[in-house]
């Protein structure tokens, strides 16, 4: 992905920006400029009012990724999962800090910022978010 | 120097979730790990996964600050990371972390480098601006992921983590009466641009440096403020290894009951600009109104930074719920072999790389 398109993009990657209906309060995420739900779209536009995601949501799907995409070699075996947010939307990311044996449905996770990917040893460092179990208490070695 | 009125409003810290023990890393390198541990009053240290970095560490531990203490992120007037492991050469870790937190645009914002007490400078830089009322809240963070060279002495202390302070004028959970520096120019560790590992002077790096830069700190501290050792609840020092700090402390006439919240590298590792950091979270988390704090940082190259602190009534309604304590830090954690911790560290090339 280009450098231009990621940094367009910070504002979602970064911060869960999203947007809400101020009509029928339904949350967007990535944020939308019009409300597709209420029957009549015209009343939402330039009402839609921008809000943030908390980070917290449930697994809703998931699955163990052992073919590393580009980049991802060192993270084998891994969790990419669907997200229902608590405000509604849902986000794909991947479930880090947890044993892939451990992800289930319904796990409750929170947003953690993270490296996504790096173009290169000498390229730009792209960072957003993922998601990790919302509590553990592992024991200490 | 005096400082007035100025002080804490909120703190947080991260700490990677993984650990490697001495005795791990030992059975590679063919030393009884167990005993170089014991040597070091090293248990564990953190270790970052390979998607954490000195940005995402700090953006963690900057946010829980944000939460705890409520803090709208456009009154934040200066942002400063304090890390001898900014990811990038050439582009600000502060820009990142302030855009992943609301603050950007209306803010000043830079990346310190001191060694180990880059978190500390950046501490007392936002105090001089909050106290000018040039700015509302300055923050000050010290991150790092710090890495030995394989078989060093330092790859059984090296960690992750870092601590992130939100300077302000109030309410304020701990205020700030004193600072003090104590600086020379001392060869004892330093890492050339473009060298992946850093160098130590060895032994050097005990008396002439560390010791002496931070008893001569806390003793100047300790006499501009007309304190000595008995007047502080609580006292904490950069921590290298766990036993420099029990050292130091002793040799100023501390006990190890005023320095058990202060020392976290025992099951951390040496967190480098995080650690004093840290240990001071540690101490907060614990602290009652009225306690009195003794913090006195140490970077390499030298100087130390040292800190008096009293704890205010503000800390019996400061709201924790946000983030990690750090005494669950110190307890928790999922360990690894070195050969998860070489590949996360990336210390294990591979082709075409
Ligand atoms: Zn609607």
């Amino acid at each position: 992905m280009s450098v231009a398109r990621f940094w367009r993009e910070t504002l979602r990657r970064y911060n869960l920006g999203a947007s809400k209906c101020p009509d029928c309060e339904t949350v967007f995420f990535p944020p939308r400029p019009v409300c597709p739900r209420c029957a009549v779209h015209r009343k939402s536009i330039a009402k839609m009012e921008p809000c943030q995601l908390s980070g917290h949501g449930k697994v809703y799907s998931y699955t163990i990724v052992h073919e590393a995409a580009d980049g991802f070699e060192m993270q084998v075996p891994y969790v990419l999962a669907m997200v229902q947010m608590s405000e509604g939307p849902m986000l794909t990311g991947q479930i880090v800090d947890v044993e892939p044996s451990q992800v289930k449905e319904g796990l409750e996770v929170k947003a953690s910022f993270r490296k996504l990917r790096e173009e290169g040893e000498g390229g730009v460092i792209h960072y957003g978010y993922k998601f990790a179990p919302a509590s553990q208490a592992p024991k200490a070695p | 120097m005096k400082a007035a009125g100025v002080g804490i409003v909120s703190y947080g810290t991260y700490v990677p979730r993984y650990r490697i023990t001495p005795d791990e890393i030992g059975k590679v390198w063919g030393v009884d790990g167990k005993a170089m541990g014991k040597n070091l009053n090293i248990h564990s240290k953190s270790v970052p996964s390979p998607d954490e970095d000195t940005i995402t560490i700090s953006t963690e531990a900057l946010r829980v600050a944000i939460a705890r203490g409520k803090i709208d992120p456009r009154d934040i007037g200066a942002l400063y990371v304090g890390s001898e492991s900014h990811p990038y050469a050439v582009k600000p870790t502060a820009t990142v972390v302030a855009q992943a937190i609301g603050a950007t645009p209306s803010l000043t914002a830079a990346d310190f480098e001191f060694a180990c007490k880059a978190g500390t400078a950046a501490i007392q830089v936002c105090m001089g601006m909050v106290s000018s009322g040039m700015i509302k809240y300055g923050v000050a963070i010290g991150s790092d992921t710090s890495q030995g060279a394989p078989g060093d002495a330092l790859e059984y202390s090296a960690s992750a983590g870092g601590g992130a302070f939100i300077i302000g004028k109030g309410p304020v959970i701990a205020r700030i009466d004193a600072t003090s520096s104590y600086t020379t120019d001392t060869p004892d560790f330093w890492r050339r641009e473009g060298q992946r590992y850093p160098s130590h002077g060895g032994r050097f790096t005990g008396e002439p440096a560390f010791f002496r830069h931070v008893t001569e700190c806390a003793k100047r501290i300790m006499s501009e403020q007309g304190t000595k050792p008995s007047d502080y609840q609580y006292v904490v020092f950069h921590q290298p290894n766990g036993k420099f700090p029990q050292r130091a402390g002793k040799m100023l006439g501390f006990t190890d009951d005023q320095m058990r919240y202060g020392l976290v590298t025992p099951y951390i590792g040496n967190t480098y600009s995080g650690a004093a950091l840290i240990g001071l979270a540690n101490v907060l988390d614990h602290a009652k109104p009225g306690d009195h704090v003794l913090v006195v940082g140490y970077g390499s190259g030298a100087g130390s930074d040292a800190f008096d602190i009293t704890v205010t009534d503000e800390i019996a309604t400061y709201d924790r719920s946000t983030g990690t304590p750090v005494q669950e830090s110190l307890e928790s954690g999922t360990p690894l072999t070195y050969a998860v911790y070489a590949k996360f560290r990336g210390k294990i090339r591979l082709s075409g790389s």
